[in-house]
């Protein structure tokens, strides 16, 4: 669970750098986009390296998927007869949404996916497609309702994020003193806001018409 | 004080149990937690009905043996025992539920009273150190690291009570395994078994059915005698050590 969840942050930190360069322009978010594609030939074949990455992510996607199901089952066991009263006094919110919001990041991850990569949801009705991956994310984010799918995902993954930063240190034994584990909780917060906040910029952006086609 | 009382009873292991309601008049404040349910159960006695049943022993806050879940929070209110709540902390007209602690691995035997004999299994499986039986080495022949020794006292102050468990959403003794390996490992007595006495005791933990730890912390703000997380992240860190070394 850890594991898998720490390689997920490497990734959106990767993605979400990524995602920034809309800001430098068409040409600038294109190229890169298209450099992805070529990374690393010619040693690797053409998307070789998007493919290392597919399945490394869709391994970690699945480990990381059993373990909270295995998690989940042994607390449902372990508590059949439930409080008639119980108060959260030591817990954030988000260490306490953890399961449903891993499954709502899931509902949005297939949504992302047939968004931006198999382009099946496009909003400028095949014009674009995946020749111009720009003229897509500008085009999804003018419409205001695919900007709020968005933010709400990124609030669920900040959520996530904020308790999964930290929990993950916590199960590979890092935070063995108050001050590691403070350092522990506040990498969780940075993670967090700079992961959901640098990926929230472009939809925002977009729609206020900071960038445009 | 008056108060309204919501109790879990429950006939034995086997019956349905179900909250109860009892009104409780002339509470004074300075009454333990307990004091209070003994009133009640005098009331219940001369009104020829069935005593309340729940655990108590030393009533000094060290012995462990004192449980419930008190308006949801283990302990109550207080960062202390059940015994050593006071009913100061409640105010007059107050409704009270009262609930035992509710985890598989600790069946309700009556009313609020839990079988804890888990997590002396738990201790059986490696809670132990080796020593020589006799007359009583000499204090300063084996050093322990100042630093080391502190952190071992602090956890070593876990009185086994269960209250990590019933505050945890998942049903984990995994503050309770924490506080063992720490207590044990962080000196050079506990050194010999170290390593096999996590793998032993996480075993143990899981076979008992208790749930996985996902750090929430709810069972280091219950528990009375505020053993840090960070003995989850020993407990973590000993286990990894171990099962590298082949243990």
């Amino acid at each position: 669970m850890a594991v898998s969840g720490l390689l997920f942050i490497g990734f959106v930190l990767g993605h979400m750098y990524g995602n920034l360069k809309a800001f430098a322009g068409e040409d600038s978010f294109n190229e890169y986009a298209h450099h992805l594609r070529e990374l690393g030939e010619p040693m690797l074949p053409h998307e070789g390296f998007l493919w290392i990455m597919r399945v490394g992510l869709i391994v970690a996607v699945i480990v990381h998927i059993a373990c909270a199901a295995i998690l989940a089952s042994r607390a449902a066991k372990a508590r059949p007869v439930k409080y008639v009263a119980k108060k959260n006094v030591g817990s954030s919110i988000s260490s306490r949404t953890m399961r449903w919001g891993g499954v709502t990041i899931l509902v949005f991850i297939v949504w992302h996916l047939l968004n931006f990569t198999i382009v099946k949801i496009n909003p400028s009705n095949g014009d674009t497609g995946g020749s111009n991956p720009y003229a897509l994310v500008v085009d999804t984010f003018d419409l205001w309702w695919m900007t709020v799918i968005y933010l709400l995902a990124m609030v669920a993954l900040g959520l996530h994020l904020h308790h999964g930063t930290f929990s993950s240190l916590q199960t590979l034994g890092l935070t063995n003193s108050a001050t590691s584990r403070a350092r522990a909780r506040a990498a969780g917060w940075v993670v967090a806001i700079v992961v959901a906040g640098g990926f929230s910029l472009v939809p925002l952006s977009v729609l206020v018409g900071i960038i445009e086609k | 004080m008056k108060v309204t009382l919501k109790v879990w009873r429950q006939e034995n292991a086997a019956a349905q149990g179900a909250m109860h309601t009892y009104e409780l008049d002339g509470v004074s404040s300075d009454m333990s937690f307990l004091e209070m349910l003994d009133l009640l159960n005098e009331q219940l006695v001369t009104n020829g009905e069935e005593p309340v049943a729940f655990d108590s022993d030393c009533r000094e806050g060290i012995c462990g043996m004192c449980s419930l879940m008190i308006n949801g929070q283990a302990h109550g209110p207080e960062v202390t025992t059940t015994c050593q709540l006071h009913m100061r902390s409640f105010n007059d007209g107050d409704t009270i539920t009262i609930e035992p602690w509710r985890a598989e691995p600790f069946p309700v035997l009556k009313d609020l009273v839990v079988d804890r004999s888990a997590f002396d299994r738990i201790i059986q499986a490696g809670g132990y150190i080796s020593a020589n039986t006799g007359s009583a080495p000499e204090a300063n022949s084996v050093p322990a690291p100042r630093d080391k020794a502190m952190r071992a006292f602090n956890v070593a102050t876990c009185i086994g009570c269960g209250a990590c468990v019933a505050a945890c959403p998942n049903g984990s003794a995994s503050l309770f395994l924490g506080a063992k390996i720490t207590h044990l490992g962080e000196l050079p007595q506990g050194q010999p078994e170290r390593w096999s006495r996590v793998v032993d005791m996480v075993g143990q933990h899981d076979h008992e059915g208790f749930g996985g730890c996902t750090n929430i912390g709810e069972c280091a703000a219950a528990c009375p005698k505020e053993i840090p997380l960070d003995v989850i992240s020993q407990l973590n860190k000993d286990l990894r050590t171990a099962l590298k070394n082949g243990h």
